[in-house]
C-alpha cells in the first residue's frame, strides 16, 4: 500500500523534472520571488524590532508633559504654570525641562539641546551623543563652538560623551547646564520648554489630563501611553508604509503568478493528457501543478525570509539606513534586536505562498478533468 | 475477455458538427490474442481503442472485461484500469519532451508509488530488453522513430499492463521497423499479453501474427 | 538523487534555520534586557520621550510632541518636504 507521502515524492519529482526544463526562466522567477519577500520581510522585521524596543525604552518616558500653544506653535512655558499645577490634586511632581533645537551649518545637523535634571554637566562643559561626535570628530576635551540666540560664538568644551550603546536615543543630544542653556538661546529664567508631570496614581491620570485641559485650556497634555502608542503605530505593520508595502508585494506576487494563471499553452495541455491517458487521475495532476506552485512560493519564502534575518539582524539593515535617514545628516547607529513577530511571520507566509500556488492551480482545473482521448488526435 | 454491448460514441452532441465516430459496436475481444482493428482513417478505429482502453467514455452501450464493467465508471477507477490494466502506444507516441527515456517510461507508476529503486530497476529492465539500456538517461527529442517507439511500448509495460493498445503502430516507421514491431508484438502475446491494435497499414493487419481482424467503416463494424 | 529529496532537504534545513532564528532572536531578546533597562533608566533619568531616529526635521525628531501644524509652522500651506516626513505620521493626539 503506497503512502501518501511517498505518492506526493513522486509528484513533487514530476514538478521539478517540469520546472527543470525551463531551469532560466523559473531560477529568474525564483530569484524575482525572494527578492521581494526579502524586502517584505526585511520592513517587517525592522519596523517589528524598533516597534519592540521603543516600547521598552520609552516605557519610562515622563508620565505626563504639558506643553503650551501660542496661535497653535508651540510657545513657552511661564513658571507661573508650575505652581498652579502644584496645587493640582493628583499630582505628585512637576518640574520644568529645558530642552530646543539647534541646527549646527557646519555640518548640516540638526542638535538637540537639553538641560538634565540632575547631574548635568558644569557650566561651560557639555556631554555630546555618539553620533554627533563621530560627525564632528569631536573627543573629551575639545572645544565645541556655537552660533547663541545673539549672533555670537558660545563655546563649550566637551566633557563627556555619551554611550553609542545608547546612540538610538541619544546620538544627536547635547547635555548641559541650565546656565549655559538660558544663556545660548536667550531663554529667561522664568519660562521653561515645557512641563513634565508625575502622577500620583497612574490610573487616574486621565482625570489628570481632563484637569489640566481645563486649567490650561492653551496647553495640551501628552501622556506617556500616547507617546507609547505613536511609536506602536509608526512602526506597527498594519499601517503606514509597512502595509503599502505588503500590498504591492502582494501585487506582485499576482503579477508573477499571471502568466501561470491566465490558462495554458497547448503544450502544457497536451502534457496533462498524456500523464492521463497513462494513468494518472486529476487529483494527481492538481497536486502535481500545486507542487510545482508550492515548490516557487515555498523556496522563495524561506530563501527571502533568511535573507531577510540576515540583512536586517546581522548587517544592521544597511539598505533602509539611507530611507530613514532621507536628509537627516545624524543618524543613529545601533543594531536592531531580533525580534520575530509569529503573526506576522504566519502573515508573511500566507501572503507569500497562496496566491501564487491558488493561480497555478486554478487554469488547470478544466483541462485536468477531462478525458484524455484527445491526446490520440 | 472483453466484451462490447452496442457501444456508441458521439462528439459535439447537439452542435451542428455532431458527429457518431462509433455507432453501434458489439465486439468480443479474446485474451492472450493479438486483435487487430482494420479500417480507413475516419472509420472510427481510434476512438475504439480510447472507448476500450478507458480514455474515453461511451455515449451508449457497454464495455465489460471477464464480466466486470469497463464503462460507466467514475474517474478514478477509469485512470486506475488505465494504470494497471491497460498500456497504450500512441499513434504519435506522446513522449513528455523535457525528460529523459527513464523517466518516460516510469511515470505511469507513479500514481503506484512503488519504492523508487525497484521502480527504476524494472524499467531499465524493460529499456534492456528493447535494446534501449544505453539510451536511459537521453532526452526523448533526440531519439530516432524506432527508438521512440520502443520507449513508448516500455512505458505502455511498467505497470505490467494485461492488455497492450497500440494506436496505428506502424504510422511514421519503415518497413524494417514495421515488421520489428510486429516481430515485438508476437512476442508479447506469447508472453501472455492481450495485444488490441488499429491499422490501415497492410504490414500490420496482414501479417501472420494478427489473429484475428476486425474491419470497421464509418464507424461501424463490417460484416466479416 | 532525486530531485524531491534535494529540494526536500532545502525545505528541511531551511525550516530549522528559521526555527533557528526565532530561538536566536529569544535569546537576543534575554541577552539584551540590560541594555534596554539602561536604555530606560536613561529615558527616565534626562525624561526624554522620543528616539533619536529621524533627526531631519523638528516634527520629525520628536514625534510625540509634534501635531498636525507642527509641519505647517514653517509657512502656511507648506506641503511636507523631508523624506522622513513622509514614513512617519504625526500623532494622533
Amino acid at each position: 500500500m503506497p503512502s501518501a507521502f511517498q505518492r506526493q515524492r513522486y509528484l513533487i519529482d514530476y514538478s521539478l523534472m517540469a520546472l527543470g526544463r525551463r531551469p532560466g526562466k523559473h531560477l529568474g522567477l525564483l530569484a524575482v520571488y525572494t527578492l521581494i519577500v526579502a524586502v517584505l520581510a526585511s520592513v517587517m522585521l525592522f519596523s517589528e524590532s524598533l516597534r519592540g524596543e521603543a516600547r521598552l525604552l520609552l516605557a519610562g518616558a515622563p508620565e505626563v508633559v504639558l506643553q503650551r500653544l501660542e496661535a497653535g506653535r508651540h510657545a513657552l512655558m511661564p513658571a507661573s504654570y508650575l505652581a498652579r499645577i502644584e496645587g493640582l490634586r493628583g499630582v505628585s511632581g512637576v518640574r520644568g525641562r529645558l530642552w530646543g533645537y539647534h541646527y549646527d551649518p557646519f555640518i548640516g545637523a540638526n542638535y538637540t539641546l537639553m538641560v538634565p535634571p540632575s547631574d548635568a554637566p558644569l557650566p561651560g562643559t557639555l556631554a555630546i551623543g555618539a553620533g554627533l561626535a563621530r560627525s564632528r570628530g569631536l573627543e573629551v576635551g575639545d572645544l565645541l563652538s556655537l552660533r547663541a540666540a545673539n549672533g555670537e560664538p558660545y563655546g563649550l568644551k566637551v566633557a563627556a560623551r555619551l554611550d553609542t550603546e545608547s546612540e538610538l536615543l541619544s546620538t544627536d543630544l547635547v547635555l548641559l547646564s541650565e546656565q549655559d542653556f538660558r544663556a545660548f538661546f536667550g531663554i529667561p529664567a522664568d519660562h521653561y520648554t515645557d512641563l513634565v508631570l508625575q502622577v500620583r496614581n497612574p490610573r487616574e491620570v486621565h482625570t489628570v489630563k481632563e484637569k489640566l485641559n481645563l486649567v490650561f485650556p492653551d496647553s495640551r497634555p501628552i501622556l506617556r501611553e500616547e507617546v507609547l502608542r505613536t511609536y506602536d503605530a509608526v512602526f506597527g505593520w498594519r499601517q503606514g508604509v509597512v502595509f503599502v508595502i505588503l500590498l504591492g508585494s502582494v501585487l506582485a506576487f499576482v503579477i508573477l503568478a499571471w502568466d501561470k494563471a491566465s490558462g495554458l499553452s497547448a503544450e502544457e495541455r497536451r502534457e496533462i493528457g498524456v500523464l492521463k491517458a497513462v494513468g494518472w487521475e486529476t487529483a494527481d495532476i492538481m497536486r502535481m501543478k500545486f507542487w510545482e506552485g508550492a515548490v516557487i512560493s515555498l523556496s522563495a519564502f524561506l530563501l527571502g525570509y533568511l535573507l531577510a534575518y540576515l540583512h536586517v539582524f546581522h548587517a544592521g539593515a544597511v539598505l533602509f539606513a539611507p530611507v530613514l535617514k532621507g536628509w537627516a545628516v545624524l543618524y543613529p547607529d545601533f543594531a536592531p534586536l531580533p525580534s520575530v513577530d509569529g503573526l506576522q511571520l504566519a502573515t508573511l507566509f500566507f501572503f507569500t505562498v497562496f496566491p501564487y500556488t491558488l493561480a497555478t492551480i486554478v487554469p488547470i482545473w478544466r483541462v485536468a478533468t477531462r478525458d484524455p482521448d484527445a491526446v490520440m488526435r | 475477455m472483453i466484451e462490447l454491448r452496442g457501444v456508441g460514441k458521439v462528439f459535439n452532441q447537439g452542435r451542428h458538427n455532431q458527429q457518431w465516430a462509433v455507432r453501434d459496436v458489439s465486439l468480443r475481444i479474446e485474451t492472450g490474442q493479438l486483435t487487430c482493428l482494420r479500417g480507413p482513417s475516419g472509420s472510427g478505429k481510434t476512438t475504439l481503442l480510447a472507448l476500450i482502453g478507458c480514455l474515453a467514455r461511451p455515449t451508449l452501450g457497454r464495455i465489460l472485461r471477464d464480466g466486470e464493467p469497463l464503462s460507466g465508471l467514475p474517474e478514478r477507477f477509469m485512470a486506475e484500469l488505465r494504470r494497471r490494466t491497460f498500456g497504450f502506444v500512441f499513434q504519435r507516441f506522446n513522449l513528455i519532451r523535457g525528460l529523459s527515456v527513464l523517466d518516460n517510461v516510469m511515470l505511469p507508476a507513479y500514481p503506484e508509488a512503488p519504492a523508487h529503486e525497484e521502480l527504476r530497476e524494472r524499467a531499465l529492465g524493460l529499456l534492456r530488453r528493447f535494446g534501449l539500456g544505453n539510451l536511459a538517461g537521453q532526452r526523448v527529442e533526440w531519439l530516432s522513430g524506432g527508438e521512440a517507439q520502443r520507449t513508448a511500448i516500455c512505458r505502455a509495460l511498467i505497470n505490467r499492463p494485461a492488455v497492450l493498445i497500440a494506436d496505428e503502430p506502424t504510422a511514421n516507421l519503415d518497413s524494417r521497423l514495421s515488421a520489428e514491431f510486429m516481430g515485438i508484438a508476437a512476442e508479447l502475446v506469447a508472453s501472455g499479453k492481450t495485444l488490441i491494435v488499429s491499422s490501415h497499414d497492410p504490414r500490420v493487419y496482414e501479417s501472420p501474427a494478427v489473429q484475428r481482424l476486425v474491419g470497421l467503416r464509418d464507424g461501424r463494424l463490417e460484416e466479416a | 538523487m532525486r530531485p524531491s529529496a534535494l529540494w526536500l532537504t532545502f525545505v528541511l534545513l531551511s525550516t530549522l534555520l528559521l526555527g533557528l532564528s526565532l530561538l536566536l532572536a529569544d535569546r537576543e531578546q534575554s541577552a539584551a534586557a540590560e541594555r534596554l533597562a539602561r536604555g530606560r533608566a536613561m529615558v527616565e533619568q534626562l525624561g526624554l520621550t522620543d528616539l533619536a531616529l529621524f533627526t531631519e526635521a523638528r516634527y520629525t525628531r520628536h514625534l510625540t510632541q509634534a501635531d498636525r501644524f507642527a509641519p505647517f509652522q514653517d509657512h502656511p500651506g507648506a506641503l511636507e518636504h523631508f523624506p522622513s516626513g513622509a514614513l512617519v505620521a504625526p500623532p494622533n493626539h
